[in-house]
């Protein structure tokens, strides 16, 4: 949970900052961002996991594992989160950058009050899915030594020899926490609703 | 020169192309203060481009552009602060879709102007006021016609007190019949002095309204003159036949 947490919000900062340097940066910036963005979607989040842990011993420091693990899916759901809002973003219409200028705001400005705050309510759909599978990443990190909900888990099957029984529950507080959590985004998807602009409400 | 005749625009041979097409070649005329000008022209001739490159959304190639005597042409003239002088009118609006018409009107003035937020909400609301919409001040952009949002973008550009409004074909996005609430605005704003650049094929408000209309095509002015002369004996037979064609689309009510 702790992890989650962690990469989530890692994720999501850097994410929207790399979503509107991709939008609106110079090239070389949105060239940077590419990269970053394909490196962090292409490479698997195991394979990520024994990157940064071993990794970072060898470049001579040392990650602990849930810092390791939370840096390495952090970056990479950043990475896709940055897709998320990038695709946001550019729904929304040229027209209210354009407007947002004319009454004098500046680049920063108009990002800032008009188009992040359109940027949030269109990403929340995606963003819930995001959640769900970065929720579920968290067990990869049992890779790298993190005391996540399958090794503990794998602690009480230790003493109790009632597997089935232990992965059940596992598998129950897997679906709570994804279930509440995306009911809890829905709701706050329709509370930030416009009315009259976004008539369908969601499913929540 | 008296205070009311002062230039507020003064637009001095602009030109401007993308790429190989050039789109305006060498536009000059004059804005006074409280005329009302109106822009006529076939489509891509330019006549959004014109606008913005006055607003400076769009650099121009070259020449120059002047508002109240400052020339915002030059490098390096903080842009931010001389679009705070000019309000814009879109054809689509353009109104923060994720704001009620009254944080539409006053998101510039708290934010731009800076103003205290009691101050900038009851200058907003009046604002809302002069345009007839102060009862639907807590209403979003999607609960409103098209009519009485373009009125809202009207108040929005109107509240920061520019020196100068421009409007890009401000009815052309609208049913026939909210047209008429639209220009009755536009019409109250003139009159009360408001200095207007209109691109619009609104003959009668042009007639009605306007100082001087600018017939714009292929990039340059072909003729400019008082409605009355260009209606009743326009010297170039282009104008004519364009204005005889608007005519009969539009109406000359």
């Amino acid at each position: 949970m702790e992890l989650t947490g962690l990469l989530l919000t890692l994720g999501l900062v850097i994410g929207i900052f790399l979503a509107f340097g991709q939008v609106y940066g110079p090239p070389s910036l949105s060239f940077l961002i590419v990269s970053y963005e394909r490196f962090f979607r292409s490479v698997p989040a195991l394979v990520l996991l024994f990157l940064f842990f071993f990794g970072s011993s060898y470049f001579g420091f040392s990650l602990s594992p849930l810092t390791a693990a939370a840096l390495a899916l952090g970056f990479r759901s950043s990475a896709y989160q940055s897709q998320i809002f990038r695709g946001a973003i550019q729904s929304i219409g040229e027209g209210q950058m354009m407007a947002a200028r004319a009454i004098g705001m500046s680049r920063l400005q108009a990002i800032f009050y008009i188009i992040f705050p359109q940027t949030i309510r269109l990403a929340i759909p995606s963003w819930s899915n995001e959640y769900s599978s970065v929720l579920k990443d968290t067990s990869l990190a049992y890779a790298i030594g993190v005391i996540e909900l399958v090794r503990e888990g794998r602690y009480i099957i230790v003493r109790t020899f009632e597997p089935m029984l232990i992965y059940i529950v596992v598998a129950f507080i897997y679906f709570i926490l994804t279930y509440t959590g995306n009911r809890l985004l829905g709701f706050l998807e329709n509370k930030l609703a416009v009315p009259g602009y976004e008539k369908k409400l969601s499913p929540g | 020169m008296s205070e009311d005749t002062k230039t507020i625009l003064k637009v001095e041979n602009i030109h401007k192309s993308y790429g190989k097409e050039s789109i305006l070649k060498g536009i000059s005329f004059e804005l006074k203060k409280s005329e009302t000008k109106v822009i006529i022209g076939p489509s891509g001739t330019g006549k959004s481009t014109l606008l913005r490159c006055i607003n400076g959304l769009t650099k121009p190639d070259k020449g120059h552009i002047w508002l109240d005597g400052l020339d915002i042409t030059t490098p390096g003239i903080n842009i931010d602060n001389v679009r705070q002088e000019i309000g814009m009118v879109f054809q689509n609006f353009n109104l923060f879709t994720h704001l009620t018409a009254l944080d539409n009107v006053r998101i510039g003035l708290i934010k731009v102007k800076k103003l205290p937020k009691k101050i900038a909400t009851e200058k907003a609301m009046a604002t809302l006021e002069k345009v007839g919409l102060a009862e639907k001040a807590y209403h979003y952009p999607a609960q409103l016609s098209g009519g009485q949002q373009q009125r809202v973008s009207i108040a929005r550009a109107l509240a920061m007190d520019p020196k100068l409004i421009l409007f890009d074909e401000p009815t052309s996005a609208l049913d026939p019949e909210l047209i008429g609430e639209v220009l009755q605005v536009m019409k109250n704003l003139s009159e009360s002095g408001m200095t207007m650049l209109v691109v619009s094929h609104e003959m009668g408000f042009a007639r009605s309204v306007c100082d001087e209309i600018i017939f714009i095509e292929k990039g340059v002015i072909v003729e400019q003159g008082p409605p009355d002369v260009l209606f009743s004996c326009p010297k170039n037979p282009r104008t004519r036949e364009f204005l005889h064609k608007i005519s009969e689309l539009y109406g000359e009510s």
